[in-house]
């Protein structure tokens, strides 16, 4: 358990954020600007706020009521940074040993084979950083911090840098860390789909400060706290891998509610948390006949919100679990949408992007 | 070598070489630690040590050795000093030695200050979160990556080193087998009729030593340069 109590008055913003972060990968999600590297950097030790207090499980790494600092050095924190920062003169196995190096004999830590399998940097030990992809370099700089025995792992943006293939690639080791290392992890990103893919627990930012915080699904689907500019809304929703028809579908059981998708390479049985864009829901206000998509799920709308522009984002709470469908405004006038209505929530089936679909 | 070189002409080639041996060696580490704190710190008083170290590469080398001379001779204030614990640098190899490594100081220190100033401290940043304190990310980080650039100073400091004539025939004199070098011995045998051919031996030697430390640098600097960057 990480407990995070941050304030700090910047030039144009004050950061004044606490919560807390259970095991797991707890995501801090926001625009830019909104604070989220300034905390992972003062929880590194690599800025001095003005005030607060960081507890790693027992230990106190910052209270500045009580005096105390650590030095980053001291901190043992795995940093994961936007980009990689392996040390160009060590070999990728030096790169790796060079955290556990300093870290005390005692310290519970992972096993480094181990983590070299789960990474799959296997074949990479003696090249230099210079001669691996993005993607190798980021899961070395991966591997480098989980292997430094750290009480916390933080990682700031580590896809950004990557092009979209390159985040596919890594983004499912970043799952098997979630579940698969005890160590918690604070991630940084601005990005839904990855917030849907990894947050066990999402901390929404505002400004500086803590606009939500709860379960990944709570946070993706509480219309309050997204973003202003809503393009990048979405539902997250878990279920389990049904069957894999022979027409190249695989039918998922979302709570009870049938969902058809594109075939996924999980097998039967397995859960997925799977994201479904705002902009790809229809709404409807009987059940549509004669439709080419798969998937209709009834459900009552909880919530709705639209700001200045043609848009409106609706909440609706179905048997599969919150959903979000951004429609237009005018099209929620036709319709005579307001909250505690039935109403169809339309989904294709082929609008759900491969990306979206995580395991959990 | 030696039978190509006569006695006098080898002993100023030796004496040259232990010289600019010295002189180097000595002032590396601090070479290192004036450059990193050129290079990273910001102090009172910066520009005042940037100057200094610089002055001897501006001031005529006359200059610099006749102040080293005020200073260090045994009448000096701190040559007096050295004296009572039985070090006179006056008139002595050793007393090259400081004149060589004062005139070659400027240009270890830009080489070694340059390659700090391209080091990226995101990188000892990472260092230190991975639980190694100042001294070791230093150690483990930042020397490896400015190696070469400390090479490279080094040898051109060598290469100054053996060339250095104003300040030590005014601070050192050009006392055969004490602190005659390579460029004081040319001096001395252009100063005697048949004096050329020896002169003409030493230059030859001088460019010898000069292309070598060159190419030695370059070779050096590729080597790094392709471990760091290229296919490994």
């Amino acid at each position: 358990m990480i407990e995070i109590a941050l304030r700090h008055a910047f030039a144009d913003f004050t950061l004044d954020a606490s919560f807390t972060a259970p095991p797991g990968i707890t995501v801090l999600f926001g625009r830019s600007g909104s604070g989220k590297t300034s905390i992972v950097k003062a929880a590194a030790g690599l800025l001095a706020p003005d005030s607060g207090r960081v507890v790693a499980g027992e230990r106190v790494l910052l209270d500045t009521a009580r005096g105390i600092n650590l030095a980053p050095y001291r901190r043992r924190i795995g940093y994961i940074f936007q980009e990689g920062r392996l040390f160009p003169h060590l070999t990728v196995r030096q790169n790796l040993r060079y955290g556990a190096w300093f870290a005390p004999k005692d310290a519970p830590r992972e096993d480094a084979g181990r983590v070299i399998d789960l990474l799959g940097i296997g074949h990479l030990l003696d090249r230099r950083p210079a001669s691996l992809s993005g993607g190798e370099q980021s899961r070395v700089a991966i591997g480098r911090a989980l292997l430094s025995a750290p009480r916390l792992i933080l990682a700031d943006e580590p896809l950004a840098a990557l092009d979209e293939p390159r985040k596919a690639e890594i983004l499912p080791y970043f799952e098997r860390l979630r579940d698969e290392v005890s160590v918690p992890i604070l991630y940084v990103s601005h990005s839904a789909s990855e917030v849907a893919r990894l947050a066990t627990t999402v901390v929404a930012l505002d400004a500086g400060r803590v606009a939500r915080q709860g379960p990944a699904a709570e946070v993706l689907g509480d219309l309050s706290v997204l973003p202003a500019g809503t393009r990048e809304a979405g539902a997250l929703l878990t279920a389990r891998v049904a069957a894999h028809h022979e027409d190249g579908l695989t039918e998922l059981d979302a709570s009870g509610a049938p969902l058809f998708l594109p075939r996924i390479p999980q097998p039967p049985g397995s859960r997925v948390r799977i994201r479904i864009a705002a902009h790809d829901v229809i709404l409807a206000r009987d059940r549509p006949v004669g439709l080419s998509a798969l998937n209709i799920v009834a459900g009552t709308i909880a919530e709705m919100r639209h700001g200045d522009g043609p848009g409106a984002i609706v909440a609706i709470d179905t048997p599969a679990g919150r959903l979000l469908a951004r429609i237009t405004r005018r099209s929620a006038m036709a319709l005579g949408l307001a909250p505690g209505l039935r109403v169809h929530a339309v989904v294709k089936s082929v609008a759900i992007a491969r990306g979206d679909i995580g395991t959990r | 070598m030696t039978d190509w070189l006569g006695p006098e002409e080898w002993r100023a080639v030796a004496l040259s070489l232990k010289v600019s041996f010295w002189a180097v060696l000595l002032s590396l580490p601090p070479g290192i630690f004036i450059a990193y704190a050129l290079a990273r710190w910001s102090f009172p008083g910066k520009q005042i040590v940037n100057g200094l170290v610089h002055l001897p590469l501006i001031l005529p080398p006359v200059v610099t050795g006749y102040v080293l001379l005020l200073t260090f001779g045994t009448r000096g204030p701190v040559g007096s000093l050295l004296a009572e614990i039985g070090v006179v640098l006056a008139f002595r190899w050793t007393g090259a030695a400081l004149a060589a490594a004062i005139m070659a100081f400027p240009l270890m220190v830009r080489a070694i200050r340059l390659s700090i100033e391209a080091v990226d401290p995101k990188l000892e940043e990472a260092g230190a979160t991975l639980g190694a304190g100042p001294l070791w990310v230093f150690g483990t980080v930042t020397l490896p990556i400015i190696a070469p650039g400390i090479i490279a100073g080094a040898i051109l400091a060598f290469a100054k080193a053996m060339g250095e004539f104003g300040a030590t025939i005014t601070f050192v004199s050009n006392i055969p087998g004490e602190t005659r070098t390579i460029p004081t011995a040319i001096y001395a045998f252009l100063q005697v009729p048949g004096g050329e051919a020896s002169a003409i031996k030493l230059v030859i030697v001088s460019v010898v030593v000069a292309m070598g430390a060159l190419l030695l640098s370059e070779v050096i600097g590729r080597r790094v340069a392709a471990r760091l960057g290229g296919p490994g």
